[in-house]
Formats: structure tokens, C-alpha cells, sequence
């Protein structure tokens, strides 16, 4: 049963939920945000890359680097004209932003676009397949994963090694005393929106490249994915979010295997379930960090 | 004189019904088809909110769940007020002790909003200790499992397709009882001990704690009340609309809900009464401008998804230039007077900077 094709498709997407989750809790950390326009995010990358090769003759890695940047900077937009004004307001008012944000998106995507299906081009590599000790393996996998390790060491460095970084680490800890400390506020949320969208941006050529067509509410799986990840992971760590990245991919996988046929379409309801028993039983997620304050029983 | 301040305390709940029964009325008087099938849904919507009002109003935590408890409501409700035989020729699969039960109308509605409410009370006990982020995630989950089970647990609810052959009960006058008796429901929760325990829980909930306030069993309590009206008004919606699928209960109504209730101002009555009401009327003017854009063919397209992005940007606005909604917690009075605005109906302090 659990062959090497079996390891490697959930080495492959635990390395894109991984990304996933990542993006969804560096912002979290720092704001205490759940940002449901996250997914509409993945859309944006979407659409980029098939508005790009429609209309420029750009090769195939320039339209992939133009749609993670229009992705960043859609991130960076919902942030300054939404979030950043209802910021010192309330959670609640927050989180309700972040619904119609998306909601916006979405419907901005129907409007402009067309609710219809739109094929996005690929080029050759994402539909070949590599024969490793004797399987198939489909090269799309094996760019998922490295792309995965590039990323996270990149992204290990910016926030060990630079300033930037550490101010961020710093907030995510305690951004009242960060603040005091004479870090500006905006630009430490800034910068996690923007590797917020780098990361969803990065997650969206992967998951287009799964299904070649970008929909308007092409978001709401792997929005659905990050928050469980997430929560799984811990929403106070980043170690956390990769780890929960691949328990979710794991997990999927196996319920997949294991439940009677009649239940697999069930699999997402279990998945919820098991967000809502982390929650209630070890709210800090597998991985612990510092604070969590939001249970009050 | 006797009576009239013996009223008194009902003022607020009292102008709002009256407002309810004058568009009611009116609409009655024009008997112009259309708006009286806008008027009874406004009416529905109206239920719902308030039910949302009644929870995340009181206990100031955001609930993405209520409108999965509408479909349970809608869905368990329909199961009872069916024929047999109109319930297998739309679904020949449901389980076979389901096609017997037949109660009239009301009777449904009331099952459907207590299963409602037994599953609300059995799944959110543990849920009452979360708050903030944690307590928002678990209800959208909570939403996402439900709406998993609607669409694929076929013997129940007909799976992704849609069921349909519901008798339509709920005319205009249905609804408007059914508002009306919300409105004072949900006012007299709000006034009663347990809104105000509530209430006081989510100003300061060590402060509550304190003098003996149980705040995960008040929360408890309104959030059970809260989805039996849900409940009702999905059954309501149900035998007005007479044919849906899952997808209805879904994030685009959870969307229009929460809109009506944060526009109008999610910390009273009048909020969410004024906020349906604002919102309908929006709503409508905005569909008919897509319509006739669509009518006209000005996009090869199609124009969809104008009275959506209208609303959210509002929404945003309104979030960002008055987070407390149109009313800003104050209740509605008549005659209009001045009313100092109190701390306690005004927005708990919540700062993240």
C-alpha cells in the first residue's frame, strides 16, 4: 500500500500545503488575523498568469515570476486600503474585513473576467513524468517539493539573518513591545502581507498547474487547507504551519485509504472536526508557542 | 395613561413591529407580485439576522455557523411538512423511516428549529470557552461540516441536487408574524438577566467573572437560542423558495447575512432590524441594474457579481468609517428621543496595536 509513488505525492503536497499554511500564519502571528481572503489570493495568480500569456508572448518562468508579484501586490493592496484602516479597531471588525475582501475578489473576478472556466498554459514539464527505482513520478511533484525546500531556506534566512526579519519574528511575539522598541508598525505588516502573497503566489502556480484552469472561487480549497494546517500546526508558530502543512497532507491521504467508500467524500467534515478537538484540547496546535490567551474556560 | 407606561419599556421593540406591519401593509395595498415576493424574503432575511443579532450582538464574538443551522432548520422542517409520495419522487433514496413522518406547517418549523437548536446546544458547549480568533475558526468549521454533510449525505438531503416539490406555506403575512415575534424575542433577550450577564461577560469578562457570571453557559444559551431561530427561519425560507440545494446555506448567504447585520450595526435590535431592511432594498436596486445590463448584452460575458462587490465595498466602508454600524449600538425610539450613549451598548475595547 504505501509505496514510493504513495510518499512521494504526499511528500509533494504536504510541501504545497506547507507553503500554504505559511503564508496564512506569518500574517496571523503579527495581526491575530485569519485572513479569509487568503484563497482569493491564489485566485489573483490564477487569472495573472492567464491574462500574461494570453496578451505577451512571455515565456513560461516570466509569466510564473509576474503572477507571484501580482499576487504580492494584491496582498499588499488588501492590506493598505483595508486592513491597515479597521487595524486599530476590533478582531472582529478585522475578520469581517478580511470576508468581504474576499468576497470582493471573488466577485470582482466574475464581474471583470467571466464566471466561466479559463485554461491556463502550462508548459511541457507539468504534464511529464520522471521514472524514479521503477515509478512513475510526475515532474510536477518533484518541483513542487524543491521549490517547498528553496522557499523555506530563503525564507529561514530572511528571518534569522536580516533585520527585517527579526523585527518580524519580534512582532509575531509581542508586537506591543516590538512597537515600543521604535519598530514601525506598517512596515512589519507590510512585509508579512507581501510574503503572505509571495507564498500564496508561489502555492498558486502549483495548484493551477494541478487542475490547468482558474475559476472565480478557484480560492475556497485551499483556503479550507491553510486553516486547517494551520491549526493543526499551531497559528502562533511558523515551524508549526510547515509542519501542519504536511500532517494535513499525510492525514488526507491516509483517510482517503483507510475510510469506506461511502464516507471518503466525508473526508473534509473530519478534517473540520479534528481543527475543532485541536482547538478545544491543545489550542496552541503540535507545535507550542509562547502565548495563547484566546480561551477563557 | 396606565397603559401607556406600562408600554414603556416595550417602545423600541414596538416601533419596529410597527415599522414591520406599515411595509407589510403597504406592500399588501400595492399587491404588485414581485414586491410582495422581495418583502417576504426581506422578512425571512429579517429572522435570520436578528437570530445573529441575538448571539454575536450580546456576546460580541463573530459566528460564521448561523447560517448552517438554517439549512438544518430548512432541511429537517421539509422532511416533516413533505408527502410521502412528494418526498420520494424527489428523493427515492431517503431513508425509509423518514417518508412516513407528515405534520402540518408549524409543526415542522418548530422540529426544525429545535433540531437546530439540540444540535447547536450538543456541539457548541466546548465550543463557548474559545473567544477571538479560535472561537471564529470553529464556527467556520463548524459551517464547513455541516455543509459537507448536507451535500453528500443523499439519504437525508438529496445530495448536491436539488430538492424540490416543498409546499409553499410561507406568504407574506407568515413571514411578517414570524418577524414580529422575533423582534420581541430577541428584544426581551437582550433586556433579560441572561442578555445582560451576557453583555457584561463580553465588556469585561474577568470583571463578570468576578461577581459569579458563568460566561460559557450564557454564551451557551444564546448561542442554542440563536440557532433555533435559524432553525425556524430556514424552514421558513424553505417553504417559501419550495425548491434549493446545500449550496444555498453556504458562504454567499453567510455573506448577505452578516452584511445586513454589521451594516445596520450588530450591537442591537434596531441594528439588525434596519440593517435587513437597508440592505434588501440595495440589494434589489443593485440586481436590477445587472439584469438590465444583462437584458442589454452590454458584456459578451455576462455581468455577474456587480451587487456582491457593491456590497462588500460598502461593507468595508462602513467597517472602516463606523464599525458600529448605522445605529452604533442605540436602539430605535417613538417618539424620538435624546439618548445619551451609554458605555454599555457601544463596542467592547478591543485594540491589537
Amino acid at each position: 500500500m504505501i509505496t514510493l509513488e504513495f510518499i512521494i505525492n504526499i511528500l509533494s503536497l504536504g510541501s504545497l500545503y506547507a507553503m500554504l499554511a505559511l503564508g496564512l500564519v506569518i500574517v496571523y502571528g503579527i495581526l491575530r488575523l485569519v485572513n479569509f481572503a487568503y484563497g482569493e489570493l491564489i485566485m489573483v495568480g490564477g487569472y495573472t498568469m492567464y491574462l500574461v500569456t494570453l496578451y505577451t508572448p512571455l515565456p513560461w518562468l516570466a509569466v510564473a515570476i509576474v503572477a507571484v508579484l501580482a499576487v504580492m501586490l494584491t496582498s499588499l493592496f488588501t492590506e493598505l486600503v483595508a486592513f491597515r484602516p479597521v487595524r486599530e479597531k476590533s478582531l472582529t471588525a478585522m475578520l469581517i474585513t478580511s470576508f468581504a475582501v474576499s468576497t470582493l475578489l471573488q466577485n470582482g473576478a466574475l464581474l471583470i473576467i467571466s464566471p466561466r472556466a479559463r485554461a491556463v498554459t502550462l508548459p511541457q514539464i507539468f504534464q511529464t513524468s520522471v521514472m524514479i527505482a521503477g515509478t512513475s513520478v510526475p515532474w510536477r511533484n518533484i518541483l513542487t517539493i524543491l521549490t517547498c525546500i528553496l522557499t523555506l531556506a530563503l525564507l529561514t534566512l530572511l528571518l534569522r539573518r536580516t533585520v527585517l526579519g527579526i523585527a518580524l519574528r519580534a512582532a509575531a511575539d509581542n508586537f506591543k513591545m516590538t512597537r515600543m522598541l521604535g519598530v514601525p508598525a506598517n512596515t512589519v505588516i507590510s512585509t508579512a502581507f507581501a510574503i503572505s502573497g509571495i507564498m500564496a503566489g508561489i502555492v498558486s502556480i502549483f495548484w493551477i498547474g494541478r487542475s490547468a484552469s482558474v475559476t472565480p472561487t478557484i480560492g475556497m480549497p485551499p483556503l479550507l487547507v491553510a486553516f486547517v494546517a494551520t491549526v493543526i500546526g499551531g497559528m502562533n508558530s511558523l515551524t508549526g504551519a510547515v509542519v501542519g502543512g504536511f500532517v494535513y497532507a499525510i492525514t488526507i491521504s491516509l483517510l482517503g485509504v483507510i475510510l469506506p467508500p461511502g464516507m471518503v467524500e466525508f473526508r473534509e467534515a473530519f478534517m473540520f472536526a479534528f481543527v475543532i478537538i485541536v482547538l478545544l484540547f491543545r489550542p496552541e496546535g503540535l507545535i507550542r508557542s509562547k502565548t495563547s490567551v484566546e480561551r477563557v474556560g | 395613561m396606565k397603559l401607556a407606561a406600562r408600554l414603556k419599556p416595550f417602545n423600541t421593540p414596538l416601533t419596529l413591529v410597527a415599522a414591520v406591519l406599515a411595509i407589510a401593509l403597504l406592500t399588501q395595498l400595492l399587491d404588485i407580485s414581485l414586491l410582495t415576493r422581495i418583502v417576504t424574503v426581506m422578512f425571512v432575511s429579517l429572522m435570520l439576522v436578528l437570530g445573529l443579532q441575538l448571539y454575536m450582538g450580546n456576546s460580541g464574538i463573530l459566528n460564521f455557523a448561523h447560517i448552517g443551522f438554517m439549512g438544518i432548520g430548512a432541511y429537517t422542517a421539509v422532511i416533516f411538512s413533505m408527502t410521502p409520495e412528494a418526498k420520494l419522487l424527489t428523493n427515492s433514496d431517503l431513508y425509509p423511516f423518514l417518508v412516513p413522518l407528515h405534520l402540518p406547517f408549524l409543526p415542522s418549523l418548530l422540529i426544525g428549529g429545535l433540531v437546530a437548536a439540540a444540535l447547536a446546544s450538543i456541539v457548541s458547549y466546548p465550543l463557548m470557552r474559545l473567544s477571538d480568533a479560535a472561537a471564529v475558526i470553529t464556527s467556520f468549521a463548524l459551517l464547513v461540516i455541516i455543509h459537507v454533510v448536507l451535500l453528500h449525505w443523499d439519504r437525508v438531503s438529496n445530495g448536491p441536487r436539488t430538492l424540490f416539490g416543498v409546499d409553499n406555506y410561507t406568504t407574506l403575512w407568515v413571514s411578517v408574524a414570524f418577524a414580529v415575534i422575533t423582534i420581541f424575542a430577541v428584544y426581551l433577550f437582550k433586556e433579560s438577566s441572561i442578555g445582560l450577564r451576557l453583555r457584561a461577560s463580553r465588556d469585561d469578562r474577568y470583571a463578570a467573572a468576578s461577581i459569579g457570571i458563568n460566561m460559557v453557559v450564557m454564551r451557551w444559551l444564546a448561542f442554542m437560542t440563536s440557532a433555533f431561530i435559524a432553525g425556524v427561519g430556514g424552514g421558513l425560507w424553505a417553504h417559501f423558495i419550495t425548491s434549493f440545494k446545500p449550496y444555498a446555506f453556504y458562504l454567499s448567504e453567510t455573506f448577505v447575512v452578516l452584511a445586513m447585520l454589521v451594516i445596520g450595526g450588530p450591537y442591537s435590535v434596531s441594528g439588525a432590524v434596519v440593517g435587513t431592511l437597508v440592505v434588501t432594498a440595495a440589494r434589489e436596486v443593485l440586481r436590477g441594474i445587472e439584469n438590465q445590463v444583462n437584458i442589454l448584452q452590454l458584456f459578451p460575458e455576462g455581468f455577474f457579481g456587480f451587487t456582491e462587490v457593491v456590497l462588500s465595498i460598502v461593507l468595508i466602508l462602513i467597517l472602516v468609517y463606523r464599525p458600529t454600524g448605522i445605529m452604533g449600538g442605540r436602539e430605535l425610539h417613538w417618539p424620538r428621543r435624546r439618548q445619551a450613549r451609554s458605555a454599555e451598548t457601544n463596542q467592547p475595547e478591543n485594540n491589537i496595536s
